[in-house]
């Protein structure tokens, strides 16, 4: 019976019309690594939220150690002895290694006496766990695998005895991976608890115990890791889901419209997120990106259309490069035939306060046949609307209305109305459907397929597998920056379910 | 839906809640005037009386309007770009050179169209170039225009002193000041308005530049809702990445914002100078420039709200000299304060009654369709 340090019973957590959990049970067993993994979407992060305390679950009970236990707030759940180290650092970045694992438990408004004991706790718990860090270094200073390892350090610190990671190896090169692996073996070995949240199939086979899988907020099974194979597990992930019924012709694909070369972008905290990363998209052609949300698909997205600056890479639209490296200007790329309907269209595609023929000529502004010398032909703007409302049924059907009163369907159906409408050679689409309701999908789907047909070279990113699968000729996988394979769209779920969780050798894999 | 979208009608959102705001100011400072002795009731029939009640005390209203409509228009079109310059005070206060020295200049020979139109540039002209430096630090440095404006406040306040101390204070003169302008450095009146209605204006100093302060309404309105640049404007405003989506250069849209809004405030300069003092003074901005911040808050960034929100606030301004003449118990500073409040409430603390209204209408229109969807049934 006390073998088990957490129990969960009938979890159900629903956000307005999303449920994200539903009838979640879980037991973790004391002193092992519990995998859990899943699609982006798939309901983890919720449930380690409520394990944290960060949400409330709308039913269900939590149990640590045997005992029923109400986890409010994540003060709770500390004093519960749960742990957690998050995807995104909860470090202050100009205090010391020191001040961060005392922040919270200071004891006294003095500090002295509470520097002396946490310098004496850090190093006791640096021996025990080989947790080497210099406890009066600068947290900005230090590498990311280090920040890590502070996290942890930080929950130890606490008297955690269950220890929460939420994709702990996203921000990792493969080597501070392997040293965190080593890391959690040993601390399994003092009698503690991890629960490990990934969608890397590798990370579960290399160092957990357990797995559980989560698909679309559904616990779906749970294996013992030495029992299963990655096969069983990828094919649980993505689940056999039935294709989307797209009327469709073959390609017949003409020149090469976009062409990336060795394209490396890097964000704001230095990481690479786009990995020396080549291919091309033809003309009559949709080429769908694969993977999971976080791999790099915005950052690519954003560099070729001149939003983010690469660091290194060349890219060519209808045969001529486009500045990546330097002051590429979307305004520009536009008049270059480069239409790009964005992965966030609330905050990036559309202006939600404008009405919706303000944001029908976003990007197109400078166009003539909205002005009339330096002012904005305002009859001109409202027609062109008016039209487009028309032709893509958009509803309620009145320009003036303003954005954010329209439904997520319908917002996205002016995003595509703008875009398509300008007769661009290149189509660059990120997360067509994220949001839309089935009847807009449909529509939007159509739409896409149109362009092809009509010759435009198309570039679709999703991170629905399915919805790559309906509509790409042909099929490239992103996994942590690289694109690690190219499919045909009829390839097995599974198959393409292994390369967006980082098994490459595929082919060997699946025979 | 399980959160229904609450929007309030524009009755409500421009009429009542700004109403709601300014009743409960004018009840705080009726407690401030009971406080110290004094009728509320009478000190609000002193105000509306010294205000409005007679043509000199109207056209004193309006003067002061003239001011707080320039200052309300700069901080209102910085506003819409998103940026929050509070630097009108000192931007107006050395706009007052580019007013100044086209009146030491030219009075002696041009007529005064032709100076007004040399002072309308240059007060433009330095008080666009008084914001350009913030503006600039903002778009290429990232410093803040909160900061930075604040800081050339003080930067102006000292070098106008040093300019009229040590440059344009006439020789063997006392006051720290320019010599006066000649007539045709000096603004008509616009007694002729009052005459009309058949009102005498007497002293009052309301002159030409209230109606430029109109006219600078209309192209502000204009500018914002129906040009190219007043589009990429709004989009900076409301979302920073879709303007960055769009191809919208940010620091260019900064910088020339920030130096329309630094032109409007130093418009501002005219009233002052050329329609009432006729030379420049130490401090004749006089708080006009904060003031504007408030007037842009309680006209929600539109000039159509700015106007009647300067004339409120002239009338504080006209109103209250006039309350601390006939009431000795309330001083200038007693007046300061009900300003102040007027102030907090209108300006600062603009949405305090918002979520409770807000609420207010969304159980109405939620009974409301409770009973269609009844009738429906």
């Amino acid at each position: 019976m006390n073998d088990i340090a957490i129990e969960l019973k009938g979890i159900d957590k629903k956000f307005g019309l999303v449920h994200a959990n539903k009838n979640i049970n879980l037991s973790v067993r004391k002193g092992t690594i519990h995998g859990i993994i899943g699609e982006n979407g798939a309901g983890k992060s919720t449930l380690m939220s409520i394990l944290y305390g960060f949400y409330q679950a709308d039913t269900g009970d939590i149990f640590v150690d045997g005992r029923k236990t109400v986890i409010r707030d994540p003060n709770a759940a500390i004093a519960a002895g749960i742990g957690m180290v998050h995807q995104h650092f909860m470090l202050v970045e100009n205090f010391t290694v020191l001040e961060n694992i005392m922040l919270g438990a200071e004891e006294s408004q003095i500090l002295n006496a509470g520097i002396t004991k946490a310098r004496q706790e850090l190093k006791r718990l640096e021996e025990e766990y080989e947790l080497e860090v210099d406890p009066d270094a600068i947290i900005e200073e230090l590498p990311v695998g280090l920040q890590q390892r502070v996290e942890i350090l930080k929950a130890l610190y606490r008297g955690a005895e269950i220890l929460i990671l939420d994709e702990p190896t996203g921000v990792l090169t493969p080597a501070e991976a392997d040293h965190l692996f080593r890391i959690l073996e040993q601390l399994k070995d003092q009698g503690k608890t991890i629960l490990l949240i990934t969608h890397k199939l590798r990370e579960i086979m290399a160092v957990t115990d357990e797995v559980s899988v989560m698909r679309r907020g559904e616990m779906v099974a749970t294996r013992t890791t030495a029992e299963t194979s990655v096969e069983e597990l990828a094919e649980l992930m993505v689940g056999r889901r039935v294709l989307l019924h797209v009327e469709k012709g073959p390609a017949s694909p003409g020149d090469v419209l976009l062409s990336v070369e060795n394209l490396t972008v890097r964000d704001s905290r230095g990481v690479d997120m786009v990995r020396n990363v080549s291919f091309n998209v033809r003309a009559g052609e949709i080429v769908g990106i694969a993977g999971v949300a976080g791999n790099g698909q915005s950052e690519l997205l954003q560099a070729i259309s001149g939003i983010r600056r690469a660091v290194t890479g060349k890219v060519l639209l209808q045969g001529e490069p486009i500045h990546v490296t330097g002051k590429a200007d979307p305004s520009d790329l536009r008049h270059r035939g480069l239409a790009h309907v964005p992965e966030d269209r609330q905050h990036m595609g559309l202006v939600l306060k404008f009405d919706e023929s303000e944001n029908s000529i976003l990007g197109y502004h400078d166009d003539p046949k909205y002005l009339k010398g330096m002012f904005l032909d305002i009859d001109a703007i409202r027609n062109d609307a008016a039209d487009k409302i028309e032709k893509y049924d958009i509803r309620p059907p009145n320009p003036r209305l303003k954005t954010a009163n329209f439904s997520g369907g319908n917002q996205q159906k002016i995003v595509l109305a703008r875009e398509m409408e300008r007769d661009p050679a290149v189509l660059v689409i990120g997360q067509p459907t994220r949001g839309v309701d089935v009847g807009a999908i449909e529509f939007i789907h159509k739409r896409i397929i149109e362009m092809r047909d009509a010759g435009k070279a198309v570039l679709l990113v999703s991170v629905e597998l399915d919805e790559i699968r309906s509509l790409a000729d042909r099929v490239l996988v992103m996994f942590d920056g690289r694109i690690v394979g190219e499919r045909a769209p009829d390839t097995s779920e599974g198959e393409l379910g292994l390369l967006m969780a980082g098994v490459e050798d595929t082919k060997e894999a699946a025979q | 839906m399980s959160v229904p979208y609450a929007k309030l009608p524009a009755w409500v959102d421009y009429g009542l809640i700004p109403l709601i705001n300014l009743a409960v100011a004018f009840a705080v400072a009726g407690l401030v005037v009971l406080a110290v002795g004094e009728s509320p009731v009478r000190a609000a029939g002193l105000m509306i009386q010294g205000a409005f009640g007679y043509g000199e005390g109207i056209g004193f209203t309006l003067y002061y309007a003239t001011n707080f409509i320039f200052t309300g228009l700069a901080v209102a079109v910085a506003f819409h770009c998103g940026l929050f310059n509070i630097g009108g005070e000192g931007q107006a206060y050395v706009a007052g050179l580019g007013v100044a020295l086209p009146c030491l200049w030219l009075d002696q020979f041009a007529p005064w169209y032709l100076v007004f139109l040399a002072a309308i540039v240059g007060s433009a002209l330095a008080g666009a170039a008084w914001a350009l430096i913030p503006g600039w630090l903002q778009a290429k440095r990232g410093s803040h225009v909160v900061i930075t404006t604040i800081m050339f406040n003080f930067i102006a306040s000292s070098l106008m002193v040093y300019v009229l101390v040590d440059v344009l204070k006439p020789a063997g003169s006392m006051a720290p000041q320019t010599r006066a302008f000649a007539e045709s450095g000096q603004l008509p009146r616009l007694d002729w308005m009052f005459s009309w209605a058949g009102v005498d204006m007497g002293g009052a100093p309301f002159n030409l530049s209230f109606l430029l302060a109109l006219v600078m309404a209309g192209v502000v309105w204009a500018v914002i809702w129906r040009t190219r640049l007043g589009y990429e404007i709004r989009t900076m405003g409301h979302s920073p990445r879709a303007a960055a989506y769009a191809g919208i250069r940010q620091s260019r849209i900064i910088i020339i914002t920030m130096m329309m809004s630094g032109a409007l405030a130093g418009m501002m300069a005219l009233n002052p100078i050329m329609g009432d003092q006729h030379r420049m003074q130490l401090d004749f901005v006089g708080g006009a420039g904060f003031v504007g911040i408030a007037v842009a808050l309680m006209g929600r960034s539109h000039p159509v709200g700015i106007v009647p929100a300067a004339i409120l606030f002239g009338m504080l301004y006209q109103g209250g000299a006039e309350i601390s003449f006939e009431m000795p118990q309330i001083s200038r500073d007693m007046i300061t304060i009900i300003q102040g409040l007027v102030i907090l409430f209108a300006g600062a603390l603009e949405n305090m009654f918002r979520p409770a209204i807000t609420a207010f209408f969304a159980t109405l229109g939620g009974a409301r369709a409770d009973k269609s969807i009844a009738a429906a049934e």
